[in-house]
């Protein structure tokens, strides 16, 4: 993991006197709101429909153990002893006091973690894979990268006020973990032909009310010139993206209106006057971060015991974890383990801070210290020995994170919603938990296979519904919350948007349809074939017969 | 408005000529890239300082090839989100060289003076009511940089080059 030198130090601490200052000064108020709004935004505090909500940074996904315990700390001491993790890899606050912020903010310091561009029209916290360094088809670990990204946009003086936020994620395989094709900026490091290292860069993907799939303006960029590269997407966009309309600003538009090509060949000519300037790294600082990222000491002798497979067949309910929960790993003898936050009938990404403490411990003792968060609101612990498995299992069942469901029905991406945030039109947790207790059978979710759901409270689409196999929509209609239902939408390598299947269904029907089109799906699917590949092949016709036969 | 100049006040030696207004006799003005475009000839027989103020949005390309007649350029910031003159004040700086006055306009606040310094700003007009002090607080708020900007601020990648710290 990347460890902060006495300059990164230096910066989160002057950074926090800043905040202090500018929450004294509104507090004394020399500064009105709306001028404390885009600064309080710039360091991830919201003012939510109950309360200021404070949204913590995890670069890329990537935490230890310390830093976990100190996020339960936290729950405890400035909130009500939870916390949320979101589909941006970060943790959200609810309750946190104004006042207190800046000493909330001081002790995230001393663990090297901060709330810096956590929101606001800047470049936001950079997202990476969740496996990161643990999974064989990884051409480069893209936490290097999502590292050198995360100290040039921080604080970069001329990209601090965009038109609109800027997303960018990076992943080094070619299977998409990040869903780098729905962000502003998409990385793919990959190898050419030449057997050259470099990214695949793809701009103007996004969510929200124009949901698009990013275009490849660059399909193979040197690893070296990363930096001045995105300097020239930046500035390009910063000149030209639009200002007039919020809804339009964001560079998805301002893509598709000039069209992919013109928009690479404004790059492309702003690239050629700063790509030799002295914005791109020296490889001697690339080298020194690259050093961090180096793999855990795995021990290569460890194949997985005699006793793990014992385990597999003596313990159902551990097998039933291992099968949906557990990935391979690089190292033969060791394991990808995922931590669900997706109980039946729970908040989706919500967590404790008994359950984050548990987490860190299992993480210090078991995982090489290390634990990551996914965009899909789940915990991973990514270097586990197969052997320690069990005990693994155990501990979190012991504090009800055994949840045996990743990838499964269950295993739903769900915003606050109207229980929480400001620019909801419909709650989004209650609907999840219907859905989750309806489905709340494990043998019957894992006989549906791999399914996607994902609920947005509205059009904003922080619940990824736009890429959720199903797909569902709070909206508002007079008065009433209903759902609209999507499907086919797919977040990964293939992404894809949804389709809308037809009139949104009341707050009562919803559980019942979802339960349509799975039974729909269940009817219709071939030998192996998981939902989104039925759904590709009969496509929507047939689920909106049933959906709307019966209604 | 007052005026902040490598950080203290300064008397404004300049006047900002609005399109309507008629020229003056005498005296240093700014004006727009309106009137620069459609009365150059008559700006520059006035023989005295020249000034310019370009609006949000307008592109720097369209002074490049007469900077040295300008002594100083004004950007404008019709509210502080608006961040394009940001961008306009580096390529300024750093691609056509301009050494001149680089003035921030309109909706500038002690929030952003670091920011607007960083990226070649050497004059501020700031509300009635800020102070010097206030202004050299925020300009060294943060002393931590890791991307190069034009300014004479030293980088973290650099100051790693001088000292290299191994990684555990």
């Amino acid at each position: 993991m990347y460890r902060y030198d006495e300059f990164d130090a230096a910066l989160v601490t002057q950074r926090v006197a800043q905040f202090r200052d500018q929450v004294d000064r509104r507090m004394k108020g020399t500064l009105s709101e709306d001028e404390f709004r885009p600064l309080r935004l710039m360091n991830g505090l919201y003012l939510q429909l109950h309360a200021y909500m404070l949204r913590v940074a995890i670069p890329y996904g990537t935490l230890s153990s310390v830093q976990m315990r100190m996020l339960a700390h936290i729950a405890r001491r400035y909130d009500h002893g939870y916390g949320h993790f979101t589909t941006r890899q970060n943790i959200q606050y609810n309750w946190p006091k104004l006042v207190e912020v800046p000493d909330l903010l001081d002790e995230l310091a001393t663990v090297e973690m901060h709330a810096i561009q956590t929101s606001g029209n800047c470049i936001r916290n950079v997202t990476s894979d969740p496996y990161a360094g643990a999974v064989a088809d990884e051409v480069e670990d893209p936490r290097i990268w999502g590292e050198i990204i995360r100290q040039w946009s921080t604080f970069h003086p001329e990209f601090s006020f965009l038109p609109r936020k800027f997303k960018i994620a990076v992943t080094g395989s070619a299977e998409d973990r990040a869903a780098i094709r729905v962000h502003d900026i998409g990385l793919r490091i990959h190898r050419n032909e030449a057997g050259e290292v470099g990214f695949e860069v793809m701009v103007g993907g996004g969510q929200g009310r124009t949901p698009m799939i990013a275009k490849t303006i660059r399909a193979f960029l040197p690893k070296a010139h990363l930096l001045s590269y995105l300097e020239a997407i930046l500035r390009v966009y910063n000149l030209m993206g639009r200002r007039d309309n919020k809804y339009k600003a964001r560079i998805k538009i301002l893509v598709h209106e000039m069209g992919a090509e013109a928009f690479a060949d404004q790059v492309e000519a702003e690239w050629a006057e700063i790509k030799d300037g002295p914005v791109d790294l020296p490889a001697s600082e690339v080298a020194r971060i690259e050093n961090y990222f180096a793999p855990p000491a795995l021990d290569t002798a460890s194949n997985g015991s005699a006793d793990y497979a014992l385990k597999l067949k003596s313990d159902a309910a551990f097998a039933a974890w291992v099968g949906s929960n557990v990935l391979g790993h690089v190292q033969p003898g060791y394991a990808i383990a995922n931590i669900s936050l997706k109980p039946v009938g729970g908040v989706p990404g919500d967590a404790t801070a008994e359950q984050m403490d548990v987490v860190a411990d299992l993480a210090a003792r078991y995982s090489h210290d290390e634990i990551r968060v996914t965009y899909e609101q789940n915990l991973v612990l990514p270097h586990v020995r197969r052997e320690d498995l069990y005990a693994v299992w155990q501990a979190l069942g012991e504090a009800k994170l055994d949840t045996a469901n990743i990838g499964l029905l269950g295993d739903m991406i769900v915003c606050p919603g109207l229980d929480y945030c400001s620019l909801a039109n419909a709650r989004s947790i209650p609907v999840s938990q219907q859905i989750s207790e309806r489905f709340s059978d494990p043998e019957r979710q894992r006989k549906i296979g791999k399914l996607d759901i994902k609920i947005s409270g509205c059009i904003n689409a922080c619940g990824h519904h736009h890429v959720g196999h199903i797909g569902i929509l709070g909206v508002d209609k007079r008065g009433k919350e209903h759902y609209q239902i999507t499907l086919g939408g797919k977040a990964n390598q293939d992404a894809a948007v949804g389709a809308i299947v037809g009139p949104a269904f009341a707050e009562t029907d919803i559980a019942d349809a979802v339960e349509t089109v799975v039974d729909t799906y269940l009817d219709l699917r071939a030998d192996g074939e998981e939902f989104i590949e039925t759904l590709g092949r009969v496509g929507i016709a047939p689920f909106k017969e049933t959906l709307y036969a019966t209604h | 408005m007052p005026l902040i100049k490598d950080g203290s006040f300064v008397t404004d030696p300049w006047i900002r000529l609005a399109d309507e207004d008629a020229l003056p006799e005498i005296g240093p003005i700014i004006v727009s890239l309106t009137r620069w475009v459609a009365a150059r000839d008559a700006l520059l027989a006035r023989g005295w300082p020249l000034g310019i103020c370009l609006a949000s949005g307008e592109s720097v390309e369209a002074i490049t090839g007469d900077l040295d007649r300008f002594e100083v350029v004004a950007l404008e910031f019709p509210t502080f989100m608006d961040g394009r003159s940001y961008s306009a004040a580096r390529l300024l700086r750093e691609r056509h060289g301009f050494s001149g006055e680089l003035r921030a306009v309109g909706n500038v606040l002690r929030d952003q003076f670091l920011f607007l310094h960083r990226c070649g700003f050497d004059a501020f007009e700031v509300r009635e009511g800020e102070t010097v002090s206030g202004w050299l607080q925020a300009v060294a708020a943060l002393t931590v940089w890791y991307q190069p900007t034009g300014d004479a601020r030293v980088t973290v990648p650099q100051l790693r080059q001088l000292a290299p710290i191994a990684a555990e």
